[in-house]
């Protein structure tokens, strides 16, 4: 079977820095790392690498390229000087999937009890698969990044393994 | 499925992400050593458990992880109203009229 006709993918993109934020003053916090912090949960902004999801009123997912990692932190423990934050280094704790191809509605439905065909192109949310908390982000129309703890993902990947040759055989 | 509205997420959601977390409106005494046993024991254990609309405390772990208030109609199982936490409870009569 080849990659173009399946219906859907599973793929691990390359590992990135986790960042789990909670703030009171998103917009300074926002100014001092350089992006745009959203205020709706379930939104997120995307400025070059780097990205941030907010999941709750005080929370966010903040995600940068893996070698940002150690400036990230420095520049959070300097607003963390005049601003009351909590700044935890979740990188290692999570892993992402990369969810793709035409029927990835149908793979994700197997687990998540959301409507993910609502969910907007570029925000994502925090939701459960199969008993296990994960957040997920709409990166296209087709296009889902699954975001899990690392240990619940042998679970998840066995599950979607067994979803993904369902769907290539047309169940 | 049971679809249940959070306040915070300000969308209807699937009742899996929502955790039930007891009857709402319930303070703890400013200064438990100064109450009675009987207020005590009231304060810890003696709910109201009515057969008709329930004010009750969820969460939405599985989301924003928000503890919230709503109004359940507990015959129909129908959410009546949804609430953030400190605000005040909903006008109990006009929310069981709507539930008839
Ligand atoms: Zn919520």
């Amino acid at each position: 079977m080849s990659l173009t006709t399946a219906p859907a993918v599973i793929t691990e993109p390359a590992s990135t820095t986790r960042i789990s934020l909670r703030i009171i003053d998103p917009a300074a916090v926002g100014a001092g790392l350089g992006l745009a912090f959203p205020t709706k949960i379930g939104a997120r902004t995307v400025a070059g690498a780097r990205s941030v999801l907010c999941l709750g009123p005080d929370e966010w997912l903040v995600q940068a390229p893996e070698r940002e990692g150690e400036a990230m932190t420095e520049a959070l423990a300097a607003i963390g000087t005049t601003l009351p934050l909590s700044a935890v280094d979740i990188s290692d704790r999570e892993i992402t999937l990369a969810l793709s191809g035409p029927a990835v509605l149908d793979l994700l439905a197997i687990g998540c009890p959301r409507d993910l065909a609502q969910l907007p192109v570029g925000s994502g949310c925090r939701t459960l698969f199969d008993t296990v908390q994960v957040v997920l982000t709409r990166e296209a129309p087709d296009r889902f990044h699954l975001t899990v703890w690392r240990s619940f993902a042998p679970h998840l990947q066995a599950l979607l393994d067994i979803a993904l040759r369902e769907l290539a055989t047309g169940l | 499925m049971l679809l249940i509205r959070c306040p915070y997420c300000e969308q209807d959601l699937p009742e899996l992400e929502f955790a039930y977390a007891g009857e709402a409106h319930i303070a703890r005494p400013q200064d438990p050593s100064s109450v009675s046993d009987e207020e005590w024991r009231d304060f810890l254990f003696i709910r109201s458990n009515p057969r008709g609309v329930h004010v009750e405390r969820w969460r939405h772990v599985n989301g924003c992880a928000r503890f919230f208030n709503a109004a359940r109609e507990t015959v129909s199982d129908r959410f009546l109203a949804t609430y953030k936490a400190g605000e005040p409870r909903p006008d109990i009569a006009s929310l069981s009229g709507e539930a008839r």
